[in-house]
């Protein structure tokens, strides 16, 4: 059912200077998290270091002999042979370790690594439950998502986050020794702490995700990209029976919904195009679709979650039309959603229903008690409110957000209100 | 900020004078728009519990008798925790509850941090 927007590359078609970096970004992790899986998390370098040179062997091996007829198969077996070497020539590590596989593994002797699809999903979902542990803080649990889970460089993380390398490599270095030092276990989450556990894993995709879709790096590609992985990771859990769970169905629901406007939210400078503004046409029917269908997945249990009070309320704005009938329920999904978890976005947004719902007078009583004052979007909102109201309250509220945005964008937004509230005749 | 309790109260002299589910259904939308106002201040602490419609009273006999619509003119429908600078505005907000609209009524009481 699932397919990403990001399509994958397809392999003949690619010349050599393509196929590495892409085999790159889909066979780097699934050979981490097996090696990790199977050495444990003490040893997650020493998997790194015999993934990175397996590509190292192939960029040699493949300038001059040519392109092997199945590159991802060659990796594995060149990555086969190199942990059998390595563990060849580190006997006591070799020892040590066969003594515990065989505790909970009940294999003997030679060591094999399995690289099936079956044990690559494996070992993927148990890597997840690791990095996604409250033990490393949100950041540091994406940025390790983001290098071990889909493979992206240290760079390109450092990219992501408006950062350095430096930077970026000390926190994934923290985050690594933070693990080993609490001792987490790759190992697949027991049944009776799916739940507990899966919050945590859903928080850091929820994160991951939002990294890409309200990211202030212009880079496009690369916003989709995390969105994607985000996408990927989550259609993991949702491929295991004992992780497709209501709350993960809600939250793939939310992703399709919000990446079905991808492409109506950027203009082709990387600049946000707001919602008001965007062209429907643009907006990907088929993850519309699947965001349906998954939100209707969702609807078992008991649970209610915060994704799927969100996945309603982007469905309901994936209609354009302003009807009543969409403000009047995405208002009772605000209501809902602030009784269940305060954030001041929510709180505004819940204001603006309002207005779409009682009108403005209503929604201007209820904004002035938000409390906001150190926020520029609650002038904005107040601005917004006023306009037509009282045209020169409106105008001190906006002159106010101004003063406090501090992004061009925000800027744009502001002054082109402004614009509009001064082109609104004076009898207002 | 302090913590102040509501109690939502109605008289229900029996059963069968409770609202029905028709008349419950629309007036949910007026207290989720109520509890959504007071969450979006950020001065909800605990939302709504719902209670069963069954009830027990224990009397001074140790007595028991079945739901406490006979003998007690009012009953609890349900409360909530707030937070609020003080009894003035504990108060604003316990004046929008929909309860009022139905002929019931609102306790308000502050939580006392207890003295070291």
């Amino acid at each position: 059912m699932y397919c990403s927007w990001a399509t994958c590359p397809d392999f003949i078609s690619m010349n050599e200077s393509d196929l590495l970096p892409h085999l790159f970004r889909t066979e780097y992790r699934k050979m981490v998290s097996v090696l990790s899986y199977l050495f444990g998390i003490e040893h997650i370098e020493t998997a790194e270091d015999i993934v990175s040179d397996t590509f190292l062997s192939a960029t040699e091996s493949w300038s001059i002999k040519g392109i092997p007829e199945n590159p991802a198969a060659w990796l594995y077996t060149v990555a086969k042979n190199k942990t059998r070497n390595y563990l060849r020539h580190h006997t006591v590590f070799e020892q040590k370790l066969v003594q515990q596989i065989q505790i909970t593994t009940e294999k003997t002797a030679e060591i094999n690594l399995d690289l099936s699809d079956q044990n690559i999903k494996d070992s993927q979902l148990a890597m997840i439950f690791t990095i996604c542990n409250p033990a490393i803080s949100g950041a540091s649990q994406i940025s390790l998502a983001l290098n071990i889970l889909c493979g992206f460089g240290v760079q390109e993380i450092a990219d992501a986050f408006l950062s350095n390398k430096e930077t970026i490599y000390k926190r994934l270095k923290r985050a690594k020794e933070k693990l080993k030092e609490d001792q987490i276990k790759i190992e697949q989450p027991q049944l009776s702490e799916i739940n507990h556990r899966l919050e945590t894993v859903l928080t850091t995709l929820y994160l991951l995700f939002s990294e890409g879709y309200y990211s202030v790096s212009h880079n496009t590609t690369l916003r989709k990209d995390l969105c994607a992985e985000a996408m990927r990771l989550n259609f993991l859990l949702l491929e295991n029976p004992k992780t497709n769970t209501p709350a993960v169905n809600a939250l793939f629901s939310l992703m399709c919904f919000h990446s079905s406007r991808f492409e109506a939210r950027i203009d082709p400078e990387g600049a946000a195009i707001l919602y008001e503004d965007q062209d429907e046409q643009l907006w990907n029917k088929e993850l519309i679709e699947q965001g349906i269908h998954y939100l209707n997945q969702a609807s078992t249990g008991k649970n209610l979650t915060k994704y799927h009070l969100e996945a309603a309320i982007a469905y309901w704005h994936t209609h354009k039309a302003n009807t009543f009938e969409k403000w009047d329920n995405i208002l009772q999904l605000y209501n809902q959603l602030l009784v269940l978890e305060y954030s001041p976005i929510i709180a505004m947004n819940r204001t603006f229903a309002l207005t779409k719902v009682k009108g403005k007078p209503a929604a201007i009583q209820e904004a002035e008690k938000l409390n906001l004052a150190n926020n520029h979007l609650y002038f904005s909102l107040l601005g917004d409110l006023y306009t037509g109201i009282d045209n020169q309250k409106a105008l001190l509220h906006f002159n106010k957000a101004l003063e406090m945005a501090s992004t061009p964008l925000d800027k744009k937004v502001i002054l082109k209100n402004i614009g509009k509230l001064q082109s609104l005749p004076p009898s207002l | 900020m302090n913590e102040f309790l509501l109690i939502f109260r109605r008289a229900f002299s029996s059963p069968e004078e409770q609202p029905s589910p028709e008349m419950m259904q629309q007036s949910i939308k007026q207290w989720q728009d109520w509890f959504g106002s007071i969450a979006a201040q950020d001065k909800l602490v605990r939302p709504l519990q719902r209670w069963d419609l069954e009830g027990r009273v224990v009397k001074k006999d140790k007595d028991v008798i079945n739901g406490p619509y006979a003998e007690i003119k009012e009953s609890i429908g349900g409360l909530i925790l707030i937070r609020a600078k003080d009894y003035d505005e504990a108060v604003e907000i316990a004046q929008g509850c929909p309860i009022l609209a139905l002929g019931g009524n609102v306790e308000v009481r502050m939580a006392v941090t207890p003295q070291v």
